[in-house]
């Protein structure tokens, strides 16, 4: 092999190999570390596993917030089919309405609830979170320009 | 008259882009010098033009002309003058008229220095000409700023409070001075693509080294002020959340970073020519496919403006005919490229060789972690998201293995050198490391493996640094340039270690005069209070902190209601020593006085954005040796001898 074939294959071979590094952490670290996205009804069904860390998306159902000791927070899920029941210790972001969409990360636990890290609302009056969007549409709750 | 006199302007830069493609690209070839002139020309004329329509949009703004459908959609009277001025990039429209101003600026600068020779020159005004041609098309006929409104609304609809915001004013024009500065990059690859011969060619490289360097510098503060804007204003004391808005602005970083360190040995030895190529292409294609990603609506996002369709479906045509059209041009005429120059595999092109290898890997890892949701989604239907245990896992070490190579770099000859001496003379920044490491095990608690990892690795780096500069006196500009560049990475990785490490954090209801606590600090709650500002309410809290019975300085965290917009919004009160944040922000109200507070002490945070500052510094005082030294273009030695070198 002339000098110039062998520093052709040399760049070759690092390329692949990082390649295939960064593939196999890619795959590796995929398979254990996405956060799903539900629905309520999608937990009622008993889709998820106790637990297992995902996005809850819906809308906080009205009435349904109460304040508890220290900054302990529980409202209620609902996509207009099932609701499921969040505990939350934290602040509120400041769209955190009632009425109003909302994401929550967080697993539920043996009872049933759910129990939020991490809670997210809309950016503004006009934004709904696609994924709350998509799950009212699928439980026929969802109203266009509403 | 405003909007007719900036739709006019729009009309004439398109003409302008268009001529300047055809003039560009036929002024490639060697007996086309009227072509050259008139290329030349157009670029200047396309720069007025749009700078025209620019400041038109921009007087209507400052004016509120609300005849105008994106004014009253996106401004009010109330609004203060910089955030009317902020206003006009801060909406889909306004945004991507900011993006064409700024590629006629980057055309009007190529045409101006006339880097790398006439015909290198021509071709790359060519290239950004079609470029400048299919974006003013998108604006002209999807996202035109200058639509009428008959009646004028009496007031307009606001900016997104989260928008109203210093940081967030610079922010975009920051990030489209990088995204474009890569087109720059580009165009100089294609044209050296499109010219055939190659004594015009080889300088490519050399050529627009200044506009990588513009890109990179431009972008490295883009992200450093969109990270420093969500740590003060999301209230939720993190500075980067590996969003995938975020993602879509750090892959064009990580690629040009790549490619300045690839296009150095390309210039200098004529290593990786073809490679140089394809990084410069794929940069470029990043900052668009960012574009898309971020302005489509595709994504979820406070950028997200454009919730159009058609807007999303043109931007995507866009994207396929520049990538496609660049690869394309070069599948066909890289071959004919001669190979890149001999080395060592104990080189300075090695090293270059394993930066590049790590940065490309690194992208590819957040590249599929910001579109395998996306992909997924439009597949299955399954919704997911990645978050930062993913990149914990593979850019976190894929990064730390580059980090332990950067000191390595600087020390080896081209071509050929030895490992030993560069090793010997790295001594004192391994001690360095080690004390580094030593100082966090046994000083600060709780002691954790990544921390003092961290530690040791801004020890390794920034001692290198302080060798080169001391050992280097008299030394060129570029080789402190590469010295403050690689110090700043360890300042930032000394900021996100100590931030992530040791953070505290405090949540409590208080009543007026009840205290909490946080990290070393005792905080004394001394009730709210309704204030004015310009074109917003606020709930003020008045938090003092305690030095023992005494008051050492009150905190004012905020939670502001912008009536116009209708939005809430938090403002937090940082108080920095310059080693540690002390961050407040105010949570909900819990009736009778009560407020929820949350607090967080970060060790180091101010380190994250003092870090992207050096290594910006290391950037502009590489662009300043570069422009000060009026090299040889004419004469162009480096690659001569390069090619005697095959």
């Amino acid at each position: 092999m002339t000098p110039k074939k062998k520093r052709r294959l040399a760049f070759a071979v690092a390329l692949v190999a990082a390649g295939a590094g960064a593939a196999v952490l890619i795959v590796g670290a995929l398979k254990d570390n996405v956060l799903y996205f539900r629905s309520p009804t999608d937990v009622a069904m008993k889709q998820v596993r106790e637990g297992v860390a995902f996005r809850l998306g819906g809308l906080v159902e009205k009435g349904s917030v109460s304040h508890g000791a220290g900054a302990n927070v529980h409202f209620t899920v609902t996509d207009g089919k099932s609701a499921v029941p969040v505990a939350f210790n934290g602040v509120l972001p400041a769209l955190f309405r009632e009425g109003q969409g909302v994401v929550a990360l967080g697993a539920v636990d043996a009872a049933g609830t759910f129990e939020a890290t991490e809670v997210l609302a809309k950016h503004d009056e006009k934004y709904m979170p696609p994924e709350v969007v998509d799950s009212l549409k699928r439980s026929g709750r969802w109203k266009e320009g509403s | 008259m405003t909007g007719e006199l900036g739709q006019l302007a729009l009309c004439f830069a398109l003409a302008l882009s268009l001529v300047m493609a055809g003039a560009g690209l036929i002024g490639a070839r060697a007996d086309a010098q009227q072509a050259r002139n008139i290329a030349n020309g157009a670029a200047m004329g396309l720069f007025v033009f749009v700078a025209l329509a620019f400041g038109t949009l921009t007087y209507a703004f400052i004016h509120s002309d609300f005849s105008i459908a994106d004014v009253a959609n996106n401004s009010h009277t109330l609004k203060p003058l910089v955030y009317k001025i902020s206003g006009v990039w801060g909406n889909h429209e306004g945004s991507m008229l900011l993006w064409v101003l700024v590629l006629a600026i980057y055309a009007a600068l190529v045409a101006g220095l006339q880097r790398g020779g006439e015909r290198l020159t021509s071709g790359a005004l060519g290239v950004q000409g079609l470029l400048a041609a299919a974006f003013l098309l998108f604006i002209l006929f999807t996202s035109n700023p200058f639509l009428r409104l008959d009646p004028a609304p009496f007031e307009g609809a606001g900016l997104n409070p989260l928008l109203q915001d210093p940081g967030l004013a610079v922010h975009p024009p920051m990030l489209y001075a990088g995204y474009v500065g890569l087109s720059a990059a580009f165009s100089y690859a294609a044209a050296a693509l499109i010219v055939g011969e190659q004594p015009v060619r080889a300088g490519w490289a050399r050529a627009a080294r200044p506009f990588m360097l513009i890109a990179w510098i431009a972008l490295t503060c883009g992200i450093a002020l969109g990270s420093w804007w969500a740590y003060y204003e999301l209230g939720w004391g993190g500075f980067w959340f590996w969003d995938p808005v975020e993602n879509a602005s750090l892959m064009p970083w990580l690629i040009a970073t790549a490619l300045l360190h690839s296009a150095l040995a390309t210039e200098k030895s004529g290593a990786f020519r073809t490679w140089t190529l394809l990084l410069a292409i794929a940069g470029f294609s990043l900052s668009l496919i960012g574009t898309f990603l971020v302005r489509s609506g595709v994504l979820s996002s406070v950028h997200a403006f454009a919730s159009d369709p058609t807007r999303g479906f043109f931007i995507m045509v866009l994207i396929a005919l520049a990538i496609g059209g660049a690869l394309a041009l070069f599948a066909w005429r890289a071959p004919s490229l001669q190979g890149g120059a001999a080395f060592e595999p104990v080189s300075r092109e090695t090293s270059l060789l394993l930066n590049n290898v790590f940065l490309v890997a690194a992208c590819a890892c957040v590249f599929v972690g910001t579109l395998y949701p996306l992909v997924l989604d439009a597949v299955s239907g399954t919704k997911i998201s990645v978050g930062p245990p993913y990149y914990a896992l593979t850019f976190a070490p894929i990064f730390f293995a580059l980090l332990v190579l950067v000191p390595l770099g600087p020390r080896l000859g081209w071509k050929r050198a030895e490992l030993k001496p560069a090793l010997q003379s790295l001594y004192p920044a391994l001690g360095l490391a080690a004390v580094a490491a030593i100082a966090v095990l046994a000083i600060v608690s709780p002691r954790g493996l990544a921390a003092t990892g961290a530690f040791a690795m801004a020890g390794w780096l920034i001692g290198a640094s302080i060798i080169d500069v001391r050992k280097r006196k008299g030394a060129r500009a570029s080789a402190f340039a590469a010295a403050l560049a690689h110090a700043g990475l360890g300042v930032t990785l000394m900021g996100v270690a100590g931030t992530t490490a040791w953070r505290s954090e405090a949540l409590d209801v208080l009543s007026p005069g009840q205290t909490m606590t946080v990290g070393p600090y005792t905080l004394r709650f001394d009730g709210v209070t309704r204030e004015k500002g310009p074109n917003y309410v606020a709930d003020r809290a008045h938090v003092a902190l305690m030095d023992g019975a005494t008051v050492k300085t009150t905190l004012l965290p905020e939670h502001r209601f912008y009536p116009a917009e209708g939005q809430d919004m938090n403002d937090t009160a940082i108080r920095t020593t310059g080693l540690r944040d002390l961050y407040l922000a105010l949570g909900d109200d819990r009736g009778s006085g009560r407020f929820t507070i949350r607090a967080y002490v970060s060790p180091l945070a101010p380190f994250i954005w003092l870090g992207a500052l050096v290594m910006a510094l290391g950037g502009l005082l590489s662009l300043w040796g570069r422009l000060r030294v009026r090299e040889p273009e004419k004469n162009p030695a480096a690659p001569a001898q390069a090619l005697a070198a095959e």
